[in-house]
């Protein structure tokens, strides 16, 4: 079992109401906000992107189901500035003074932004896990949507694609594993693979023979067909 | 009036949004732990520098460019890159071909990834839970809410974005595009057609 964030193949939610090509990038000036103080606060370097994916995912299913999108990032921001002691309960009450933090040596200058986002984060690793499949091969998915190391956990098999079969399209490379990176175990990187699996083999009724979902799974994800 | 799950610390946050992104702004500012002038340039850089115009240039560039676009499907990351497209949300990326057989369409049902330094920040739709949601199971009936119908000889290959690897659709050239240089092409490039949800624009 997952989390509430984990809706591929759900029922219920309604059309999707696209917005014009030339809508605002922000449709609120708060949204820009949201985005930059969560990238700003990211700088700080007290976590890795797939702890922050975990907060959001964290929030109780009734928080994540009425948050807006970056109600859902400032949220769990606020709860990752706590967990990790960057700042306390009463911070966030606003009953400390503005003190001097330890940390504000890290502080996101407006002067390092462009190189920082044109730096970006390579999530590719050397690993010396073996790459056991090749394109071609025909795997199965884990029969659930677990973290093996946490009860509850960061993982990134979906539950729509457990137990599924289907075969191996492309080899990236050797990646880091959010299901050990969301829990700071470390990166343990191992291969990923993109993983093509017919409609029929994940609905029970498509809505055409030949249409296919792709998904990047990691090795531990997979077994032999 | 909702509440919060008190078990989390953002319920110690004033509950409108907007007054909340502002609180923790101003808490992290106070402890020097952010600079306002830097969240402006974070803002100023995906709201004017990085959009869909990057991903429109290589595009474009794909449909003139026989040997470039041969180069952009085996390695899109360091092709993009030498176009000056690399950064955040864009580390690893992977450019899949529409074909008159098949129509590739990109979601992300776990969170929202999405090819920034090509896309720029994703649209609402992207985000939404709908689109999330339904975009796995039935393809063709959310294409159908774009305006987009595929005839049956063609198969949809939808891409979950489960890992760090991002997905840029490469759409098929409009018909009748062939005396337009590749400036022109660009302005035909819309974002859903690099997204799979939608179709370049035709030649006026």
């Amino acid at each position: 079992m997952t989390r509430v964030h984990d809706m591929g193949g759900r029922f219920g939610d309604g059309p999707v109401h696209p917005e014009p090509e030339d809508a605002p990038v922000f449709a609120e000036d708060w949204h820009a906000r949201a985005l930059a103080v969560t990238l700003a606060a990211g700088s700080l370097g007290q976590w890795n992107i797939d702890v922050s994916r975990h907060a959001r995912e964290r929030l109780s299913p009734k928080d994540y189901a009425r948050f807006s999108y970056y109600e859902k990032w400032i949220s769990g921001l606020a709860d990752l500035l706590v967990e990790t002691g960057v700042l306390t309960d009463e911070d966030l009450r606003g009953e400390t003074a503005g003190d001097k933090h330890p940390l504000t040596s890290r502080v996101l200058k407006s002067d390092a932004v462009a190189k920082v986002l044109a730096s970006g984060g390579p999530a590719d690793r050397p690993s010396n896990v073996r790459v056991k499949f090749e394109p071609g091969q025909k795997v199965v998915t884990a029969r659930q949507a677990a973290n093996r190391f946490v009860d509850g956990g960061h993982t990134r098999l979906p539950m729509y694609a457990t137990g599924a079969r289907g075969r191996i399209l492309m080899i990236h490379g050797t990646y880091v594993l959010p299901d050990s990176s969301a829990h700071k175990l470390g990166d343990a990187p191992e291969p990923l693979y993109a993983v093509v699996f017919p409609a029929s083999e994940l609905w029970a009724n498509p809505e055409h023979p030949q249409d296919e979902v792709v998904l990047d799974l990691w090795q531990s994800y997979l077994e032999p067909a | 009036m909702p509440h919060d799950d008190h078990d989390h610390p953002h319920a110690l946050l004033p509950p409108d949004p907007a007054l909340r992104v502002k609180a923790l702004e101003t808490i992290l500012t106070r402890k020097g732990l952010i600079d306002p002038a830097a969240l402006d340039e974070i803002i100023d850089t995906y709201q004017n520098k990085i959009g869909p115009q990057n991903g429109a240039r290589v595009v474009a560039k794909a449909w003139v460019d026989p040997e470039f676009k041969a180069e952009l499907l085996k390695d899109a990351t360091s092709v993009v890159a030498d176009l000056g497209f690399y950064g955040r949300q864009g580390e690893h990326m992977v450019v899949v071909e529409n074909t008159p057989e098949q129509h590739n369409m990109v979601v992300c049902t776990l969170c929202s990834c999405y090819p920034w330094p090509l896309l720029g920040i994703p649209p609402g739709w992207y985000k939404s839970d709908a689109y999330r949601a339904r975009a796995v199971r039935e393809p063709r009936k959310v294409l159908a809410e774009f305006g987009v119908t595929l005839p049956t000889t063609s198969s949809v290959r939808v891409w979950d974005s489960t890992a760090e690897v991002r997905y840029l659709v490469l759409p098929m050239r409009p018909l009748g595009t062939d005396g337009l240089s590749e400036d022109e092409l660009v302005g035909l490039v819309t974002r859903d057609s690099m997204i799979g949800t939608g179709l370049p624009e035709e030649p006026s």
